[in-house]
Order: structure tokens, then C-alpha cells, then sequence
């Protein structure tokens, strides 16, 4: 726990420094220059702050009494909006809630780009770019998405995945009051994403008003439209909690290309699975 | 052995020797067709129009008849299978089939209206892994590997894996905490499963 403190405390130092940085009417001219640099150094200077997981140990989990009381705070906020006629997803027809999803899948894309070329992954960068550009003309500012009807689909990215490109270690894992599983290495990467999305130079006014309400709205419909899943996980489960976190990291770890050689299971060559 | 001649065994030896996997038999032909013919199978169950409780039946059939189940069970219930006697073996097995063709039965339903593809079969270590795609209505589609072996004695699955969740790993840990809610008492474990 006073690790968690002190490393909250530099995290703070550096933000505070940073932006009066940001103030000096100099560096206001090259914003977007010294914006990624800085977020680059800042995501350096916290290299050393995400706790290490130890080798051979597919779940690293510090802090797991806090976020087991988290975690029956998130459920019993579930239990109650399920069963109450189902959400969002159910009442409003799929011909709103896709328009929504495609709306926030589609200014998501500029951010996703600079990760992109972070990452010196050019062909996801080109990918998206050419998504957006299509979405936001072809597809009236993203409302639809033509691009995937032509094989352009979306190379989903974030900086927790380039921090992980990086080399960063994925930290502690973390369950977090409304928003559910996450690591240290994707919390930090999902607070930077904030600051290094370009919209604002890319998009067009429409999508710069909307952008942030309709990526709520879309993160809405997408956890209704899994609600069934995720409440048979919640309901079903002798110890949910622990069921969560192994579902996340793994699925996780898929997206980001980091699973682990010793999760692929052989059971006849380790029948009990405790060698 | 006495079918076998001697050159014929020396051989096989020197076979064994040059490939240490007993590929032989294996095949990731035979482990595509099994997964295809198994895919048929769950289609022609979510496209039956049947009830929840009809629809689970039919999966335990072909869960039973496509997954090295005595496997899979043995594994999920980890190092506690050692100390279990070979009647609570025998009992725990097909309970744990009904639970886990009740359990993804369920969740399967949920692919009404979507569809399943094979796209191709890959050696990975000692198995094949034959990899589909998932395609739900609305939504961003789906990878599913099905991990093929024989070592069973036929082709049979003994895991798959939904978009990086390994069902292994996960309902070991989840048999592993059921057992733990029931204070490490096998029988009732074994009992709940049946009841699921």
C-alpha cells in the first residue's frame, strides 16, 4: 500500500511539472511535437513504476483484497441493472445502438493510428488510417462502416499496448469501481490515450463535439450486448472474482499478442497439471 | 509382436529415434474434419430452434462424442484427482460432462444466428490446433482454436480457446474454487455437478 502511495506521489510530481511546462507560450507553438515527446518521457520516467511480476506466475495480484471488495461493489451494481428488462442493447433497436458503436469505434481511430507508429507497427497505422478516412466521408462521419465491408478492419490498439511493445511489464492487475479488470500497465496506458488522441486536429467538428459522450455511449452498448456472458461469469461463478481476472488477462494478453508459452496446456504429457 | 518381423521393428526403433512425436497418426487433416464435423453438429443445433434444455442434451451429446472428456475432466480437477478413488473417478466424469455441456451449451446459444468456419489446421507441440472464426451478429468476430489430439486413441478435442480464454486453465480454477466452496469434499462436488 505505501508503495502504491509513493509511486501515485511521483506519478503527480511529474504530471504537475509538466504542465507548467505546457503553459510556456514557447511550447505552446510545438504542442503536438512536445506532446508525444513528453508523453513518451513521462511513460519512460513510469517504466520503473508498474510493480514486476514474478517469473512463471500468470497472475500477479498485490492487491487482491481491495480489489475483491471492489469487485462485489461492480456486482452488486450489476445485479441491479440486469434482470430489469435487460439495458441499453435490448431496448434500443440495432440499427441506434450500431450507428453509436460505429460513431465510437470511428474517432477512437486517429488515437489508435499514433499507437500505431508508436509502435512501428506501420500497416495497423495505415490500416486505420484508411478506416477513418473512408468511415468518416464514405460512411458520414463514421456513423457506418463501409470500410469493413471492404476488408478494412479495425487493427484495435491503445498505449497499454504500446507500453507493452515498449517492454513495460504489465504490473499489478486491478479491478477498478464501474470500470472493471484492468492491469497498472493498461490503467496508465488508457490515461495517456487521453492526452495523445489527435482528434482534435483530425476530425471534423461533429466528431470532435461528440467524440468523447458517444465512446461512452459505445462502451455502453458493447458491455449490454456481452451482458449475458459477463452476468453468467458474475452469477454462475463459485469464486467470480477470480474467474474475472483469469478471463481478462488471458484475453488480454491475446489481444496484445503476450500470451505466455506455459499457458498452452498439455494434459497428457502433465495429467494433473501441477507439474 | 509376432505379426512383426524384426527389421520391421527395427525400424519402427529407428523411426522413433528420428521422430521423437509419434506423428504418425496424428493428422491435421483428420483433426480439421473432426472440428468441421463437429461445427455441423453445433449449427445444426443452434439453427434447431429447440429449448435451452433441449439444446444443452444435444451438446452433451456431441461433447461427449467429439472431446477426450475423461481428460479434460481429470485435468480440471487438477492434483485432487490423485487422491480421488477410482469409483469417484468414474462418477466425477460424467458429471462434470453434464456440467460442462450445460455451461457452454448455454453460452453456445448465444451464436444463434451467427455462424462457425473453419479456416485451417496447424501442428502446435504434441496436437493440432484447428482454428475457426466465430461471426456474431453485430459484433466484431471471434477466433476459437479447438486443440485436436489422439491420444486418446481417436481424434478427439481436449481444449479450446475463445479469443485467448483457455477452458482448461479457466474451469480448472473454477472447478478448483467449487471444490473449495464444498470444503474439498469430492462427493459433494460431484453432486453439484450432476445438479447444474
Amino acid at each position: 500500500m505505501r508503495y502504491l502511495i509513493s509511486v501515485h506521489f511521483h506519478r503527480q510530481t511529474v504530471t504537475m511539472a509538466l504542465y507548467r511546462f505546457l503553459n510556456l507560450p514557447l511550447v505552446k507553438v510545438y504542442y503536438p511535437m512536445i506532446k508525444i515527446s513528453a508523453i513518451v518521457l513521462l511513460a519512460t520516467v513510469t517504466l520503473g513504476a508498474c510493480t514486476t511480476a514474478p517469473q512463471g506466475v500468470s497472475v500477479h495480484d498485490p492487491f487482491e483484497v481491495q480489489n475483491r471488495q471492489t469487485h462485489a461493489f461492480n456486482k452488486s451494481v450489476s445485479d441491479k441493472f440486469s434482470g430489469a428488462g435487460g439495458g441499453a442493447g435490448d431496448a434500443i433497436p440495432t440499427e441506434v445502438t450500431d450507428r453509436v458503436v460505429d460513431f465510437a469505434d470511428n474517432v477512437s481511430l486517429p488515437g489508435m493510428v499514433v499507437n500505431g507508429l508508436l509502435q512501428g507497427d506501420l500497416n495497423g497505422a495505415v490500416t486505420n488510417a484508411t478506416r477513418f478516412l473512408i468511415n468518416t466521408t464514405v460512411g458520414v462521419l463514421g456513423l457506418f462502416d463501409p470500410a469493413d465491408a471492404v476488408g478494412v478492419t479495425e487493427q484495435e490498439t491503445d498505449f497499454g499496448e504500446t507500453l507493452a511493445v515498449w517492454g513495460v511489464t504489465e504490473g499489478a492487475y486491478l479491478e477498478l469501481p464501474f470500470l472493471g479488470p484492468t492491469t497498472e500497465r493498461a490503467l496508465f496506458g488508457r490515461v495517456v490515450d487521453i492526452f495523445l488522441d489527435p482528434l482534435e486536429s483530425v476530425g471534423t467538428k461533429a466528431q470532435i463535439e461528440y467524440a468523447t459522450v458517444g465512446k461512452l455511449a459505445g462502451r455502453v452498448i458493447k458491455v449490454t450486448q456481452a451482458s449475458d456472458t459477463i452476468d453468467s461469469v458474475l452469477n454462475d461463478s463459485a469464486d467470480s472474482y477470480a474467474q474475472l481476472r483469469l478471463i481478462y488477462l488471458q484475453n488480454r494478453r491475446f489481444e496484445l499478442g503476450t500470451t505466455m508459452p506455459e499457458d498452452a496446456v498439455d494434459p497428457y504429457d502433465d495429467i494433473f497439471g501441477d507439474q | 509382436m509376432t505379426l512383426m518381423s524384426r527389421r520391421s521393428l527395427m525400424a519402427a526403433g529407428a523411426a522413433a529415434v528420428v521422430f521423437p512425436v509419434p506423428s504418425f497418426a496424428l493428422s491435421a487433416s483428420a483433426a480439421q474434419e473432426l472440428v468441421t464435423r463437429l461445427i455441423a453438429d453445433v449449427n445444426t443445433v443452434i439453427s434447431s430452434g429447440k429449448s435451452e434444455a433441449g439444446m444443452v442434451a444435444d451438446f452433451a451429446k456431441i461433447f461427449d462424442r467429439h472431446a477426450d472428456v475423461p481428460t479434460i475432466a481429470r485435468y480440471c480437477l487438477g492434483a485432487d484427482a490423485r487422491a480421488a478413488s477410482a469409483s469417484q473417478m468414474a462418477a466425477y466424469t460424467p458429471a462434470f460432462s453434464n456440467y460442462i455441456a450445460t455451461k457452454y451449451g448455454r453460452r453456445f446459444r448465444e451464436f444463434i444466428g451467427g455462424e462457425i468456419t473453419v479456416q485451417g489446421a496447424r501442428p502446435v507441440k504434441s496436437w493440432i490446433e484447428v482454428e475457426t472464426t466465430v461471426l456474431l451478429r453485430g459484433r466484431s468476430q471471434l477466433r476459437m482454436d479447438w486443440h485436436v489430439s489422439d491420444r486418446s486413441g481417436k481424434h478427439a478435442f481436449f481444449n479450446f480457446i475463445i479469443e485467448g480464454v483457455n477452458m482448461l486453465l479457466t474451469e480448472r480454477a473454477e472447478v478448483g474454487a467449487m471444490l473449495d466452496r464444498q470444503r474439498g469434499d469430492l462427493d459433494k462436488l460431484i453432486a453439484e455437478m450432476r445438479a447444474v
